[in-house]
């Protein structure tokens, strides 16, 4: 019922131009601020993620980097998960899925218990906290 | 102290500036504020005409700038109202006749006579924006909702927060209730958000803007007019009065709020 009033408001109403023209806006003027075309930003997010994955191995499936606005401030947001670590050395049947990485928040003692009981599997910062 | 020195500038050519820039000036002494505004669009001269003193200049901004007269001689006393004057920019020259630090001496001349110095600034962002810029207390951005529009007023106020005279107020001009209505113009908000600047006027787009134009009285002194209203409005928000900026697009018809209360009723 609330719907059929909306569209009379005009409200709900199929979305006409003038969204179309804020989505574009917001989109160049991102660009404009920081005078950086988008394809140059691409090289750009490209080249970040080759110098990092030099170190660390890089969960590309997850990587998100993007321009964000914060009032008149643009910044560049980058969120680059690592990848599990695993430790080649040790026995692969002692993975055990959601494992803990660097960086995690301190996990619930139970967690603690459970990689006890299933042998020495944990990474070396697990190992050193006991 | 004295004058403050706004400058209503835009990027884009065409968005209502100069019909801004007479409006306030108007509007400013309408309520007793002695006030001065410069036409710096040196070349297309314009606030003159729109103001309807076009008939009255003998000298001009670049006159007063190299010397030739003096600074009184150069402003034109308006015909309604004795404490508005209008120092009209040069026809036959260009923007680098004068320079900003021109602009800023000129305006300190004027400062301490004065409560309000507008200054009319020209389209682009070259020269003349810089002389019409320089001297500014508060910047006036006047935008239409329309993507060129609103992406040069971007620019202009990247540029203003360039030289610490940022971000500046918008005025969003010509603003079409209906067409907002339907989705088919960007909204106050839609621009607010996007450019993330306050807001210190909408301007509704009014069928009496331009008679007003042609026969040089600006539409604010016309009390019947919605565009006026707002000028009016603006004005007194330069002043400090803290009146609400409110979107012009709500007729606020009768069925509609019926309808407006039963919808959130029935949302809540």
């Amino acid at each position: 019922m609330s719907g059929f009033f909306e569209r009379m408001l005009g409200r709900n109403a199929p979305k006409g131009s003038s969204s179309k023209a804020k989505e574009r806006l917001q989109f160049v003027l991102v660009h404009d601020r920081i005078n950086l075309p988008p394809e140059q930003l691409e090289a750009m997010k490209q080249e970040i993620l080759r110098v990092i994955s030099k170190y660390v191995r890089v969960d590309d499936k997850k990587v998100d980097i993007a321009l964000q606005q914060r009032d008149r401030d643009s910044l560049l947001v980058a969120e680059i998960p690592f990848q599990k670590r695993r430790e080649r050395e040790e026995p692969e049947e002692d993975e055990i899925e959601g494992k803990p990485q660097l960086g995690d928040e301190t996990p619930p003692a139970s967690n603690h218990i459970e990689g006890g009981e299933s042998g020495e599997s944990g990474s070396k910062s697990r190992r050193n906290r006991r | 102290m004295g004058a403050k020195v706004v400058t209503i500038t835009s990027g884009k050519g065409g968005v209502g500036k100069t019909t801004t820039t007479a409006n306030l000036g108007v509007a400013l002494a309408r309520m007793g504020n002695k006030v001065v505004v410069i036409d710096a669009d040196i070349g297309l001269r314009n606030l003159d005409v729109v103001m309807g003193l076009e008939n009255r200049i003998v000298y001009d901004l670049v006159d007063v700038v190299e010397g030739r007269c003096k600074l009184r001689q150069a402003m034109i006393k308006h015909k309604q109202f004795p404490e508005l004057y209008l120092i009209p920019a040069a026809q036959t020259r260009d923007k680098s006749a004068v320079s900003p630090a021109d602009m800023i001496q000129l305006t300190d001349h004027l400062r301490p006579e004065f409560d309000f110095i507008l200054i009319d600034s020209p389209a682009g962002i070259e020269r003349g924006f810089r002389n019409a810029v320089a001297p500014a207390d508060e910047v006036l951005i006047v935008t239409n909702p329309e993507v060129s529009a609103v992406r040069d007023a971007d620019r202009i106020i990247g540029l203003l927060e360039a030289e610490n005279k940022g971000p500046g107020q918008l005025i969003l001009n010509r603003v079409k209730s209906d067409m907002v209505r339907k989705g088919e113009m960007l909204s106050a908000d839609d621009v607010t958000d996007i450019l993330a600047i306050r807001l210190i006027g909408i301007v509704p787009e009014d069928e009496s803007v331009i008679p007003a134009s042609n026969s040089g009285t600006p539409v604010t002194l016309n009390e019947h007019s919605r565009a006026g209203q707002a000028f009016r409005d603006i004005a007194r928000r330069l002043m400090g009065e803290n009146i609400p900026v409110v979107p012009v697009d709500e007729p606020n018809g009768f069925l509609r709020r019926i309808v407006k209360l039963f919808v959130s009723g029935n949302d809540g």
